[in-house]
């Protein structure tokens, strides 16, 4: 099958991007959608010219590296479903498909479709850790945890930081991505001492790397390759209130 | 954001449900104007508890306004560059139209004061007589069709503002988010029926 591909192409962080159209000849419908770009670059290498730089690496959909905006949504049509997991028969060769990189201040376009999601680092940085004592690890049952935390933390952190929250988000906020993490520590006993500082901490440093702010829409819940709940925001809401409410910072 | 929409919400509640009074007949409605107009008079004087709320709801709508300007310009700054091919907000109309929304609402207001407070766009326009400007204004079928769109403006508004509220205020969370979005959905249906109620009863002969 043949498909074509209008894919944004821009040399480094500081030049002008374009959308460049590709015939692409020889597709299966069982193709990757990364398989897809990876038969357009073996031609672009053999005709001589820069093939499509994109980011990509486990290809199994749970390490977080791929992600583009297919047709305007982030990580293309299929719910619950990253870039790399979603398959060429789900797109009708006779339509153009656009492709382009997660557009947000934060995220600076390094080449292409790459584009550097370090913010979301520094966001972690700010708070999404436990402090733990070192020395031998605890035995497993030494904590207990009641099961529904620990079904729902779960589901936090099944959060693969891929950013396709932000690329979704009318207003290019990461709540979703920060409110992960937030419920994911906040629910456990491990996370407790600093619950409520972790939230206040995350959310300011997501404000200052320059994400927008969370109006509720639910466009990020919709892209999630991983389905994390919008009511995880309302948790991070919750927390970062009793953070303003118990301690004067 | 939610904290301002929460005062300007509680107002609405409130007017919408002394509209109701229509129903009741002329001297009800105007009885209770005069008592708006004098309720702790010995302490605020002549309609000094109407200027207190004035007050507090013209500070709401002012903070409410700068949040969402604030919220706005902080959506653009964070995506410079936007979508060649983009895809519809599936946050629902409700979520879609905040903003316009919002503006319709507030320019209605304004018409809504000249109206009806001060009574200079009234075609009756007599103060004090609430019912009788009342039913002067919706027999025209175009004033009641300006009422009806800012009215489901409103609706449409709280539809998202409410639940969106809630949920900055850290309620709604994986049990109860069925029952905010319900509370939503039904704060909106009540207020938008309950304030249309008014202008349709009068166009179409229930209340003259």
């Amino acid at each position: 099958m043949r498909y074509t591909l209008r894919v944004w192409r821009q040399t480094g962080p500081d030049a002008r991007g374009r959308l460049v159209e590709y015939a692409v000849d020889g597709v299966t419908p069982d193709m990757s959608f990364l398989e897809l770009l990876d038969v357009l670059n073996e031609r672009l290498l053999l005709d001589g010219d820069e093939p499509v730089a994109f980011d990509h690496d486990c290809r199994e959909g749970i390490c977080g590296m791929c992600g583009l905006v297919i047709d305007g949504v982030a990580h293309g049509p299929e719910k619950a479903t990253t870039t790399c997991q979603l398959h060429m028969r789900h797109f009708d060769p006779a339509v153009p498909i656009v492709v382009e990189p997660w557009r947000a201040a934060p995220f600076p376009v390094v080449r292409d479709l790459v584009v550097d999601r370090s913010a979301l680092d520094r966001v972690i940085e700010a708070g999404g850790y436990i402090s733990a004592p070192a020395g031998a690890a605890p035995d497993a049952h030494a904590v207990p945890v009641p099961k529904p935390a620990a079904d729902t933390a779960f589901d936090a952190a099944a959060c693969i930081g891929c950013g396709a929250c932000v690329a979704a988000c009318p207003n290019g906020s990461a709540m979703l991505f920060t409110a992960a993490k937030v419920t994911h520590l906040g629910l456990l006993p491990q996370g407790q001492p600093e619950r409520h500082s972790r939230a206040a901490d995350m959310l300011r440093t997501q404000d200052e790397l320059g994400f927008g702010g969370c109006t509720q829409t639910g466009a990020c819940t919709a892209v999630c390759p991983k389905g994390i709940p919008l009511d995880t925001i309302a948790r991070l809401n919750h927390d970062v209130l009793a953070a303003a409410l118990r301690s004067p910072r | 954001m939610a904290v301002t929409g929460g005062v300007l919400l509680l107002y609405v509640v409130a007017h919408m449900a002394g509209n109701l009074k229509v129903f009741a007949g002329a001297d009800s409605i105007d009885g209770y104007g005069r008592f708006l107009r004098e309720f702790l008079a010995p302490v605020l004087g002549h309609s000094g508890f109407l200027w207190v709320v004035r007050a507090v709801l013209l500070l709401a709508v002012v903070l409410h306004m700068t949040a969402a300007i604030q919220l706005a310009r902080r959506a653009r700054k964070a995506r410079p560059t936007g979508y060649a091919h983009r895809a519809r907000v599936p946050g629902g109309y409700a979520a879609r139209t905040m903003r316009w929304g919002g503006v319709i609402i507030a320019l209605f207001v304004v018409y809504h004061v000249l109206d009806l407070t001060a009574g200079v766009l009234n075609p009756h326009g007599v103060e004090g007589a609430i019912h009788d400007n009342v039913v002067a204004d919706f027999r025209h079928w175009y004033v009641v069709l300006a009422y009806t769109v800012a009215v489901v403006a409103l609706g449409f508004h709280l539809r998202h503002g409410v639940w969106s509220a809630l949920r900055s205020l850290g309620m709604g969370s994986a049990r109860r988010a069925a029952a905010v979005q319900a509370a939503a959905l039904g704060v909106a249906v009540l207020i938008t029926a309950g304030f249309l109620s008014v202008p349709y009863a009068v166009l179409f002969g229930f209340v003259r």
